[in-house]
């Protein structure tokens, strides 16, 4: 009898039990891990993120996003090198020079259904231009996130105590042109130990930042279709002309080699994106101006920074990692990104917003630098294959950056090396 | 009970036959060399049959294809406009680091060989770079060769204007051979000390009593003595001077123009900045056919220069 109880017990408990695990084991299999790859490590930033993510998991308990963080130098080698070890990040942040690379590989997973069937996105205010160069064949494969302008930040202390024009007083007397702001970096250049112009990030290598300059010559390393070199045209010639006087002969700015840091204040002025204005020193602080770039012989100009994030095809989650992405950057959670990363949604593009989001801004500044940038400024320079390219024209630009420098013959070189790659 | 133990003894009897003693020693044998042999098998001999794979296709990563094609590669290797330049930079760089590493550890091996108080210290000294993280060491020179850098500015106290050490072509290839040479020539040096010190001194009692001066007793009597651990270090030498990376990348990024790009940090660029995989393991192929082709030319002159191999 004892038995037959136990048995009977054994079978009851076991009808209870098999379905519980097997839910159990069901549930566990709906559990969905999202790994997103970024470059930045800023606590602030990670906070915001994990914010976003702990919002998804409210309507998405099965989802859990985590985010990592990998090197900004060495960013896409090591988020392509995951993808070769079969071990691809479900979403990943894709600079902008490498947007053509990721777009048009296939290696993304098209946004754009998802994003209009989310709703209250309203997708249709992020402007074209922002979303250009993240679209193919009218599908957009990574939402650009951040469309942040160049701009340049001056130190008056530095400039003043060299008898030198301020930036804020040329623009007042409408004198705010590429010559005018050089002969200012060159007074500052000239004392011991202080530099004069420096492009933030350039070291004679990240030669697309150059583009801050060149572009009011209204130069560009290759023509619009992006199929041929256009360095040897006379624009190009002229601006790196310009900038090689600037480095070698005026002393406006650092030379190759040399090391010099703006927002340590040793520096009459630096061209970066406005987010750099976290970089301001707190203890010993100078009197400080942020003014659009110079004017150029080609007229008024602008160029932006973007950053995309894009869902990989790879991964095994792509339709929940693409949900998440719009959810990330809809509309209430873009304005609370805007705080980091400028967006490009028309509706946060007010002097409102941007006020709120960037405090050390003046609303002039925010009006002339931040608005008026994002609104009319060119994306930096990219091309497919562009890290093949980026060597190449790096490598042949070396032969400018030197004191006896021939501009045009080395010119001529770097076209004659990138024109394959171009027509790839 | 008894039947068990009726079945047991002939399989003992035929297991104690079968592992005989030269057996067993056998399978000790094979349990102590497993862990390398499992380790080389993994980590060597398997990648290596893979990058060979791997050299036959085209592999783009970001498009998720790997595509058959055949020598295509290698066809490649003839048509690359900037192999030449890379595999010139290589030699140079090899050639120099070779000359230079040897004969300053070799140098300040004899230096360093005498009985005097405190030659220790100098000893560790010289050694110490060697245990120092190699990054850290290449940014610290990376800070010290700069325009505006620290030997730039010793230099100038004297009234001298130095060069832009890492913007210069003959610079930067001889700066980049510095700072390898002084982190690493502290190994060549001790085993240099080990081998000087093994050399019987009742050799150069003889030959100081023939009347021999000192440069000859060096050339006649320490050089031949020395030549296994001369064949020692500069096997070594050349081998590490192919895979030198870290200190292109940190200090030179392969610039000027290509003249510091060796074959490792171009294959690097190749494979993991411009995303050709297939193209990047044929270069690494080509790596290991030189780097065993020089050890085996290497191995082969040990007749001639190594003084007591038969």
């Amino acid at each position: 009898m004892n038995y037959h109880r136990t048995l009977k017990s054994a079978v009851a408990a076991l009808a209870v039990a098999v379905p519980l695990c097997w839910s159990g084991i069901a549930n566990a299999q709906d559990a969905v891990n999202l790994r997103m790859t970024i470059w930045s490590a800023n606590e602030a930033h990670l906070k915001l993120f994990n914010e976003i993510a702990a919002g998804f998991k409210k309507d998405h308990p099965n989802v859990t996003v985590t985010y990592e963080s990998l090197p900004f130098e060495t960013y896409t080698t090591a988020l392509t090198t995951q993808i070769a070890g079969g071990n691809a990040p479900d979403m990943a942040w894709i600079f902008e020079t490498a947007a053509y690379d990721f777009v048009n590989s296939g290696a993304l997973y098209p946004l754009t259904d998802t994003l209009k069937a989310t709703k209250g996105y309203n997708a249709e205010e992020l402007s074209a231009t922002a979303a250009e160069r993240w679209t193919k064949d009218g599908k957009l494969f990574a939402y650009p996130f951040s469309t942040s302008p160049f701009a340049m930040f001056v130190n008056n202390d530095l400039i003043k105590a060299s008898g030198a024009k301020t930036p804020a007083e040329m623009i007042a007397a409408n004198q705010w042109t590429w010559d005018n702001a050089i002969a200012t970096a060159s007074a500052v250049g000239k004392v011991p130990g202080k530099g004069g112009l420096i492009v933030r990030d350039f070291n004679y290598q990240t030669w697309q930042n150059l583009a801050s300059i060149w572009n009011g010559w209204g130069a560009s390393p290759w023509s619009a279709d992006g199929k041929t070199c256009t360095m040897t045209e006379k624009p190009m010639v002229d601006a790196l002309t310009f900038i090689h006087q600037a480095a070698f002969k005026n002393k406006a700015m650092p030379g190759p080699g040399e090391s010099v840091d703006f927002f340590a204040g040793n520096a009459a002025m630096t061209i970066t994106q406005i987010s750099r204005a976290s970089l301001l020193p707190k203890d010993k602080p100078f009197a400080w101006d942020l003014v659009p770039l110079p004017k150029g012989p080609a007229g008024n100009y602008a160029l932006i920074g973007q950053a995309g994030v894009g869902v990989m095809q790879a991964g095994k989650n792509a339709k929940t990692a693409a949900e998440f992405v719009a959810y990330m950057t809809n509309p209430e959670n873009s304005a609370k990104l805007s705080q980091f990363f400028p967006s490009a949604r028309k509706s946060l593009l007010n002097a409102e917003v941007l006020k709120k989001t960037n405090p050390l801004l003046s609303q002039e500044q925010i009006d002339k630098v931040v608005i008026s940038g994002i609104a009319t400024g060119k994306v930096i320079p990219g091309h497919t294959g562009f890290a093949q390219i980026q060597q190449a024209v790096r490598s042949g630009l070396d032969a400018v950056w030197r004191r006896d420098a021939n501009i045009p013959a080395a010119l001529q070189q770097i076209c004659g090396q990138i024109g394959p790659l171009l027509k790839r | 009970m008894a039947v068990v133990q009726q079945t047991a003894r002939p399989e003992a009897r035929s297991s104690s036959s079968f592992w005989t003693i030269a057996r067993r020693d056998s399978l000790a044998g094979f349990l102590f060399i497993a862990p390398q042999l499992i380790g080389i098998t993994l980590f060597v001999l398997i990648p290596l049959c893979l990058v060979f794979w791997y050299s036959l296709h085209e592999w783009n990563v970001l498009a998720n294809t790997f595509t058959y094609t055949g020598v295509a590669n290698y066809e490649m290797l003839l048509e690359d406009t900037s192999l030449p330049s890379v595999l010139g930079a290589t030699a140079i760089f090899s050639a120099g680091l070779v000359i230079f590493n040897l004969s300053l550890a070799l140098l300040l091996a004899v230096l360093l060989n005498q009985k005097l108080a405190g030659i220790t210290i100098f000893r560790t000294m010289f050694f110490s770079p060697v245990v120092v993280s190699l990054v850290a060491w290449t940014i610290v020179w990376g800070f010290l060769l700069q325009k505006n850098g620290g030997i730039n500015g010793v230099l100038l106290v004297f009234g001298i204007e130095g060069p832009n050490w890492l913007r210069e072509p003959v610079t930067a290839m001889i700066s980049v051979i510095v700072v390898q040479v002084f982190k690493n020539v502290g190994l060549n040096m001790i085993l240099f000390l080990a081998a000087l010190q093994g050399v019987p001194n009742e050799l150069y009692e003889a030959a100081r009593i023939d009347g021999a001066p000192r440069f000859k007793q060096f050339r006649r009597i320490t050089l031949p003595l020395i030549s296994p651990t001369i064949l020692l270090t500069s096997i070594i030498t050349i081998v590490g001077s192919l895979q030198v990376f870290a200190q292109i990348a940190v200090l030179t990024q392969g610039g000027p123009g290509l003249t510091t790009t060796v074959l490792v940090y171009y294959l690097y660029q190749q494979a993991f900045q411009f995303h050709f995989f297939g193209y990047g393991s044929t270069l690494s192929i080509v790596l290991f056919a030189i780097v065993a082709v020089l050890t085996f030319a290497q191995w082969q002159m040990r007749k001639r220069i190594v003084f007591y191999e038969s």
